[in-house]
């Protein structure tokens, strides 16, 4: 199938939160564009293929603002090829992708390389963020006008913390010069320091080094005290405590610019999930309290927290077959990242508009590089999903390399029929 | 490896709720606990026979497989496998798993192979043996024993009983106890099996005593009360159960100095005298003479740190006879 197919997806409940229309409609592909929805197709529109959509939400392709696809560096974790299928098996359209590679990306060059084997028909849309600091090493700026008209779409320092403030705040000035975004996850390297669990009960009980909430408030305060200052544009990623939450929207309503966004792991699950020390509950930054996670959902209901991400991070066995505390942090998620939303929109009895907002709209609003939506004239980045078909995640299903995540063994809604990427059927479930 | 493990269960029992391997305290029934100790009394008498030996785990293999050094509890794990007449295979493995090197499944498979019956554990990392008793499940390797010689922070779950069964030894009843942890709370894996056994035994008072640098979090909801104020928390004590305080703990910023610490938390005779005048003194050794506890108190005739390493060893006859005797 090519650009220049006509499509017709027919039958289905169209749901596009940019527009909020919500409603039976068929949809109407032209060019690699959305060229028309409803009950009739646009004039002149002949359809050179039928997708049939009966059952199934048709919505714009999920955007996924953290994706690790491990190139270059670790090919033995996951490659472009695997990581990509994972994507459009998953509805994800777009992603961006964390600097935490080897070597890390902070030179054009690097970042050049990955888009252009990226960009092949089919494959997702992928916008690396790039390194914040040379080497991630929190020490000297990058490049980052150089880095910016490479294709960055952000500068971040992916897990690893900024320990100099005078570094954090020079590169927020930077930055803020050119009205470059800065991704940021707060946590003080000091308080996390050998610790792989929530600093509570759990880990009080399990003789597990802990994490204290304070790791993540006190980051977050110098994050948002020098964004005040410089006028920088923050997005704090992967939040996980009630605590940080609540500074955040005080710092929204008092006129800061930042946004934030959840992992589908913070969003359901909480330190009692370690279980008997289950080394794919070991992340970071850790599964907190149940109070925290509460927080979280509501937080991602009332649009407190922008967007819903994967955080997906693909880890071998090797680096998963050890004892929980030297077991290496992360979980697969592209493909969990719409059933986990569609779990928490039904746990929280959410208008699918709202939820699936927080995977389209909202992520692609922090992006800034196109709009999630099929209004006419629009890529035609689409997803079309069964809302009732349940599914076991279990490792042979899994597309992406990395078999690791605490839902192995449970059972999701949601199963994604087609995925669109510029008009062209990037996957097909197979099941019509 | 293609089997899930399951993380979702307790690993140590079987589908019929008996002992399958020992990795914590926590979770096991009283009456299994109690039978442990019931068991344990018999073997107290065999180290005064002059042969010093049972069948009960003839042609046996235990591998003692320590990733961490402990010349103490692999002595009294090699003398408890002896006394039962198992064949004792000792390895150190130094290396950290985390180093390159073998991993420590592969290690296990590899013993595994070699007809092990059971395995006994130390390791640096929390929840090793849980690693291994799930591996062993899903490969299909249930015969294979797994006990908990000590992992990380977590639990020392044959210390824990043998505490227990010394407390019991010279307390008769645990109903009507109060019992006070002095120490090192926050890197002890004796304080947490000692926690749970008191708990699980219905000793209606547990204390913990330490310095809020070395309390864990969110303690109090294993069922304790806490002290920072030693001679509080000993008023009025049954039991008082001493930590070992390690040296490396002064070099960051945990505690000014060992002088210090003593002057705090460290057991002199003048703060025993507040505990119940009939109080035992307890310690799991290795002991640090002036950082945790004055000589006088520690060979003073409250104390049964000796009677400990005794009940020790029958003590992990009694586990090893209960895991690995079944067929006999």
């Amino acid at each position: 199938m090519t650009k220049t197919m006509k499509l017709h997806i027919k039958g289905g409940r169209l749901i596009d939160p940019a527009n909020g229309i919500d409603k039976r409609s068929d949809l109407f592909i032209a060019d690699g564009l959305i060229v028309g929805a409803g009950d009739t197709p646009p004039k002149g529109f002949e359809a050179s293929s039928t997708l049939d959509a009966t059952g199934c939400i048709v919505c714009p392709g999920l955007v996924d603002l953290c994706a690790r696809l491990r190139e270059p560096g670790f090919e033995y974790k996951a490659t472009l090829q695997s990581e990509m299928a994972a994507a459009v098996a998953g509805g994800v359209t777009r992603l961006s992708c964390p600097p935490d590679t080897d070597p890390p990306l902070d030179e054009p060059g690097l970042v050049q390389m990955l888009t252009h084997r990226a960009r092949l028909p089919g494959f997702a849309t992928v916008h690396p963020v790039g390194a914040l600091t040379v080497q991630l090493a929190g020490e000297r700026l990058v490049e980052m006008a150089e880095l910016f008209d490479a294709g960055c779409v952000a500068f971040e320092q992916a897990s690893r913390s900024i320990v100099d403030t005078q570094v954090l705040l020079r590169a927020m000035q930077y930055a803020a010069t050119f009205d470059f975004p800065i991704w940021l996850q707060a946590q003080d390297s000091f308080l996390s320091r050998k610790g792989v669990a929530h600093d509570g009960e759990v880990a009080a009980r399990l003789g597990l080094v802990g994490i204290p909430v304070a790791a993540e408030t006190i980051a977050l305060a110098t994050i948002l005290h020098l964004a005040q200052e410089t006028g920088a544009r923050v997005h704090i990623r992967r939040i996980s405590s009630a605590a940080a939450l609540e500074m955040l929207v005080a710092a929204r309503a008092s006129g800061i610019n930042a946004t934030c966004d959840v992992t589908i792991n913070h969003l359901h699950l909480t330190d009692a999930d370690i279980g008997y020390f289950n080394p794919h509950a070991r992340l970071d930054p850790p599964l907190r309290s149940s109070r925290d996670r509460d927080a979280l959902r509501a937080g991602l209901c009332s649009g407190a927290i922008d967007a819903l991400c994967s955080d997906h991070t693909p880890v071998d066995d090797d680096g998963k077959q050890v004892p929980f505390e030297e077991a290496e942090p992360g979980a697969t998620g592209l493909e969990l990242l719409l059933p986990l939303c569609l779990k928490w929109a039904q746990e929280t009895k959410l208008p699918l508009l709202t939820a699936l907002a927080r995977v389209t709209t909202g992520p692609a609003k922090i992006l800034g590089r196109h709009e999630a939506t099929l209004s006419v004239g629009q890529a035609a980045d689409v997803c079309v999903f069964d809302p009732k078909a349940m599914a076991m995640v279990c490792r042979e299903n899994l597309k992406s390399q990395g078999r690791n995540t605490p839902f192995l063994g449970v059972e999701l809604p949601g199963r994604v029929r087609y995925t669109l990427i510029d008009g062209v059927l990037a996957y097909d479930a197979g099941l019509s | 490896m293609s089997n899930t493990l399951s993380f979702t269960r307790n690993p140590q029992l079987n589908h019929q709720g008996e002992l399958q391997h020992l990795l914590s305290i926590e979770g096991l029934p009283r009456e299994i606990i109690e039978r442990i100790l019931d068991t344990a009394a018999p073997f107290t008498l065999v180290a005064e026979r002059e042969v010093k030996k049972v069948p009960l785990l003839r042609g046996k293999s235990v591998f003692n497989l320590f990733f961490e050094n402990s010349t103490r509890t692999r002595t009294t794990f090699e003398i408890a496998a002896k006394r039962l007449s198992a064949d004792v295979i000792n390895l150190n493995i130094n290396t950290s798993s985390a180093a390159k090197g073998e991993t420590l499944l592969d290690t296990v498979d590899n013993l595994a192979a070699m007809q092990a019956d059971m395995f006994v554990v130390r390791h640096a990392a929390s929840g090793a043996p849980y690693l291994i008793a799930q591996h062993l499940a899903a490969s299909g390797r249930k015969h294979i024993h797994v006990v908990n010689a000590g992992d990380g922070r977590h639990a020392h779950p044959t210390q824990g009983l043998l505490d227990m069964y010394t407390i019991r030894h010279y307390k008769k009843d645990f109903s009507q106890l109060t019992v006070a942890i002095v120490g090192d709370i926050l890197h002890s894996r004796v304080a947490r099996s000692q926690i749970h056994g008191l708990t699980t035994l219905g000793v209606p008072e547990v204390r913990v005593i330490a310095p809020r640098t070395l309390l864990p979090t969110g303690v109090e909801r294993m069922g304790v009360r806490v002290f920072t104020d030693m001679q509080e928390g000993l008023r009025g004590a049954d039991v008082v159960m001493m930590l070992r305080l390690q040296n490396e703990r002064m070099q960051g910023a945990l505690l000014p100095s060992s002088q210090e610490y003593f002057k705090s938390y460290g057991l002199t005779p003048e703060k025993l005298a507040l505990a119940k005048p009939d109080a035992i003194v307890m310690h799991p050794g290795p002991m640090n003479r002036g950082v945790e506890i004055d000589s006088s108190v520690a060979d003073g005739s409250q104390a049964v740190i000796l009677p400990q390493v005794s009940f020790g060893i029958a003590v992990r006859m009694a586990v090893m006879a209960m895991l690995g005797g079944g067929s006999q």
